[in-house]
């Protein structure tokens, strides 16, 4: 239980970090351990499926294509220029705000359960896949070409075009 | 397997929602007061995960499986979303040679 409260502990210190870093690149390392965090919280909830999935997904590919872009683009030489400290007063109370709403409708709650995994091999492959290629064929099938149209749109966009370049 | 089950066992879901509403605020104050577009996205990125991991601890205390599959869909989009975004940052940045976002002021009025 306690293993909880740190890991929680350690994924809201380093989002903290990561918008307040000031080089990208300092950002993206925060956010692959605070992505790091959430894998850990997920083999807590015995979601080992996801947990694979956001350490591949999320670590090894998203991240490492943020890290590529930020090379291509070379943001290392200048710092970026600063907002106003009246924005930025005002985007952390807007944020704060945010929070506070949550946190009081929470209040509302009476005291919750805990958290109880009754069925150990919930967030298998095996249960997952059984539900995903029964109930979810059709938006499993229409994600695949999602995935498609993406690519195709990235390609084309990051593309010069031979006519104007 | 068990015994790391058994550690999370006893925490109250209303901790997993103030954890996720905590780092979901933390990515709305990140697109709020940053102006370089990357790091914009990243807490895009935040927000995403954060709103994932509440899926899944809802899904383990249901007991159903089907949050732990929208979670998988989401990841998908977020893959594709990434993809599309980081090309048109750069297709930004050949063109005005910067990512903030305050040089892309020719939306306003």
């Amino acid at each position: 239980m306690s293993t909880f409260y740190f890991i929680a502990f350690l994924s809201i210190f380093f989002s903290i970090l990561v918008i307040t870093a000031k080089s990208p690149v300092h950002s993206i390392l925060y956010l692959i351990l605070t992505f790091f965090t959430f894998t850990i919280h997920y083999i807590l909830m015995n979601a080992q499926f996801l947990a694979v999935v956001n350490f591949i997904v999320y670590m090894g590919a998203i991240l490492v294509l943020f890290l590529y872009t930020l090379m291509l683009i070379n943001l290392n030489k200048e710092s970026e220029p600063r907002k106003s400290n009246l924005v930025k007063i005002a985007g952390f109370i807007g944020g704060a705000c945010f929070l506070i709403t949550i946190v009081a409708a929470l209040k509302a709650f009476t005291v919750s359960q805990p958290v109880v995994l009754n069925n150990p091999n919930l967030g298998l492959v095996k249960n997952l896949g059984k539900i995903l290629f029964n109930e979810f064929l059709l938006p499993f099938e229409v994600s695949s070409v999602l995935l498609l149209s993406a690519m195709v749109g990235a390609v084309l966009l990051a593309t010069k075009d031979p006519k104007t370049a | 397997m068990e015994t790391l089950t058994k550690t999370m066992q006893g925490v109250p879901l209303n901790h997993y929602i103030l954890l996720c509403a905590i780092i979901f605020s933390i990515g709305v104050i990140g697109v709020l007061i940053r102006r370089n577009a990357i790091v914009i996205f990243m807490s895009v990125e935040l927000m995403l995960n954060s709103v994932n991991l509440l899926l899944t601890a809802f899904s383990v205390y249901r007991g159903d499986a089907t949050g732990q599959v929208f979670v998988f869909f989401v990841m998908a989009l977020a893959a594709a979303e990434v993809a599309v975004g980081l090309a048109i940052i750069v297709m930004i940045y050949r063109n005005t040679n910067s990512v903030d976002i305050n040089v892309l002021n020719r939306l306003k009025w």
